[in-house]
């Protein structure tokens, strides 16, 4: 594998301790250390006035060239509302076997939805979503498996139903590559 | 469906291109994409993709202009239509040249899946249905394999031996024995069972329609050649190829034949690009393919390549013992698809059948059941419905003279004793036929 280790940048304020314990999760899946970093970065420029969102693609490629460093693999850590031209929304994105993914909190808060605000949740879906972005990063594609974390996702309902954890056949493929 | 599902992107802004891509990579599907519809069309002509996902706004040639391309080189190609500004006339338009479904951009990342799991699961069902069809096709003519004499028995109990391997086989007999039915008893009973069996009557084709018969052609490399086509040996892919009447082919085809049975991979006509496909190639003849290659009408090499196995099925006249069998098998093939009840046969017409010597072997009993079974009175099967009469039975030992009566007199009552309709019939002058009556001794019955 091109990386030694695994880097958490978050643009904005994110709890520390949220980050640590999602730091230990993904040291357990990967084997990696993971670092975490605060990143500086002016929003304005990806806002589109018409769809009120961010756009992540031009997020992503922002990341990359500008914070990701060599031998790491890079999640820019955001709390805005994503999307990319094709799509109305998207919790995050990778390159699939590259070094950098964004993964945005915005959408997995309750609140969004209507519903009463759960720390607890919105805890365990960031979780799940930064590992799912870093398995794109090592090449896994999603898969079919209930539990897996490479299952894909389209709505939270779908986050919540998977677990945050490789299921065997990913994990094999992750020692093969 | 084991294999990837191919998608095409087709659109002018990067972004999109880009966005989509990552999509579906992460999805495992195998994606391409194209920044315009010049771009993706010449893409298509080398390389087929399961779904095209296309802008409709683009510079140049815009989506519905490319729809309509598409669908000249592949009627069968499933085309979604992405837009940014939807309008109900753009969108019915879209359906009408055959786009698979219409979507406007953003759109939910749930409506994306959707779109392609369904475009896949159509894929997925066209497939299935076109082996299933080969799969019914293969196990209703193994059932035609009727036989209990030793003869079809040794042809059986050779079919099960070779059936499990991969090894070329040679099927060789009389025109009308069956030679297909044991190609395809062979096949159904293979492990290439659940993939086609492809069949090339290679003696109906010239020269250049069987190369593009077989191997396929690209669009233009031939006048008329409008679509790109997948040949034969493109199509039986996983399966069988069955190479009927072999004999026939031209040395030029023997020699390309040869090159595709040692290696496996050829072009397409017109094209560049090399296609392999794993086939295992039955084939078939009525003539002496030994005897044409002593006589250097057949390439040795090729032969011995075909013949690796040979099934020699006998002629009717044969296994005579097994034609009460055949009888009944066909009358109740032809009752059921005639939606008629059962019906049996006299003995005297099966003893004239069981007399008959055959020459068009059991393509030629079966024509003859159907008839009766068309002719008939819906209860037995007569002498009458028979289309053979006792004079043909003994056939091999008719006087010319007596053919010669026999003819004039069917001519005669078919016409009523008309002289002049008759004789003009027979080409013959009115003269000539009365002198022929007076020969024979042939009168009008009343």
């Amino acid at each position: 594998m091109d990386a030694d280790k695994i880097s958490l940048i978050s643009f904005g304020y994110f709890d520390q301790e949220i980050l640590e314990k999602i730091s230990a999760d993904i040291q357990d899946e990967f084997s990696f250390p993971v670092w975490h970093r605060r990143g500086n970065l002016d929003l304005g420029e990806f806002y589109d006035p018409k769809r009120r969102q961010y756009n992540g693609t031009t997020l992503l490629k922002k990341v990359e060239t500008d914070f990701s460093q060599v031998n790491e693999k890079t999640i820019g850590l955001f709390s805005v509302d994503l999307f990319i031209p094709i799509l109305t929304y998207i919790f995050g994105q990778a390159y699939l076997n590259g070094k950098t993914g964004i993964v945005s909190v915005y959408r997995l808060n309750n609140e969004l939805y209507g519903l009463k605000a759960d720390d607890r949740l919105l805890h365990q879906r960031f979780r799940k979503e930064i590992i799912h972005e870093i398995g794109h990063l090592f090449g896994l594609i999603h898969c079919r498996e209930a539990e897996c974390v490479m299952r894909s996702s389209t709505y939270v309902e779908d986050i919540d139903q998977k677990g945050y954890k490789l299921c065997l056949d990913c994990r094999n493929r992750l020692l093969n590559k | 469906m084991n294999r990837k599902i191919s998608i095409l992107i087709v659109d002018d802004e990067e972004s999109v291109r880009d966005s989509l891509y990552n999509w579906f990579i992460e999805d495992d599907y195998k994606v391409e994409c194209a920044e315009d519809a010049k771009k993706a069309l010449s893409i298509l002509e080398s390389e087929d993709f399961d779904i095209i996902l296309a802008d409709i706004k683009m510079p140049g040639m815009d989506g519905m202009e490319m729809l309509k391309r598409i669908k000249t080189l592949r009627k069968d190609a499933i085309v979604i239509i992405m837009t940014a500004f939807a309008t109900i006339d753009t969108a019915v338009q879209a359906l009408k040249d055959g786009a698979f479904d219409y979507v406007t951009k953003p759109f939910d990342p749930d409506d994306l899946s959707h779109l392609i799991r369904n475009a896949s699961k159509q894929i997925s069902l066209a497939e299935e249905n076109e082996k299933l069809r080969e799969k019914m096709v293969s196990l209703e003519n193994i059932e035609n394999l009727v036989g209990r004499s030793a003869g079809m028995q040794k042809v059986l109990a050779e079919i099960e031996s070779v059936a499990q391997s991969n090894a070329s086989v040679i099927i060789t007999g009389e025109s009308g024995t069956g030679k297909e039915l044991v190609a395809r008893a062979i096949h159904a009973n293979s492990p290439r069972k659940f993939f086609p069996m492809v069949s090339v009557h290679c003696g109906a084709l010239t020269e250049s329609l069987l190369e593009s018969e077989l191997f396929g052609h690209e669009k233009g490399a031939f006048t008329g050649a409008v679509y790109n086509r997948k040949g034969r040996f493109e199509m039986a892919d996983s399966g069988t190829i069955f190479l009927d009447e072999i004999a026939t082919i031209s040395p030029k085809m023997q020699v390309e034949l040869l090159r595709v049975l040692e290696t496996k991979s050829f072009m397409r006509v017109g094209g560049t690009k090399e296609i392999t496909s794993d086939f295992r190639v039955i084939s078939a003849t009525n003539r002496d393919l030994k005897g044409m290659v002593e006589e250097g009408l057949f390439r040795e090499d090729l032969y011995y390549r075909l013949n690796v196995v040979n099934i020699s099925v006998p002629p009717l006249r044969e296994r005579a013992e097994d034609i009460p069998l055949l009888v009944d098998y066909f009358i109740k093939k032809y009752c059921t698809t005639m939606n008629k009840p059962l019906i049996t046969i006299e003995t005297a017409a099966m003893k004239r059948l069981e007399e008959f010597s055959y020459p068009g072997n059991i393509r030629e009993l079966e024509n003859m059941i159907e008839r009766a079974i068309v002719v008939g009175n819906g209860k037995k099967i007569t002498l009458r419905d028979l289309p053979i009469g006792k004079e043909t039975v003994a056939s091999s030992v008719e006087s010319l003279d007596d053919l010669e009566k026999n003819h004039i007199n069917q001519i005669l009552t078919k016409y009523k004793w008309n002289i002049s309709a008759a004789a003009k019939a027979l080409q013959v002058d009115r003269a000539t036929l009365y002198n022929k009556i007076r020969k024979y001794n042939l009168s009008q019955k009343e």
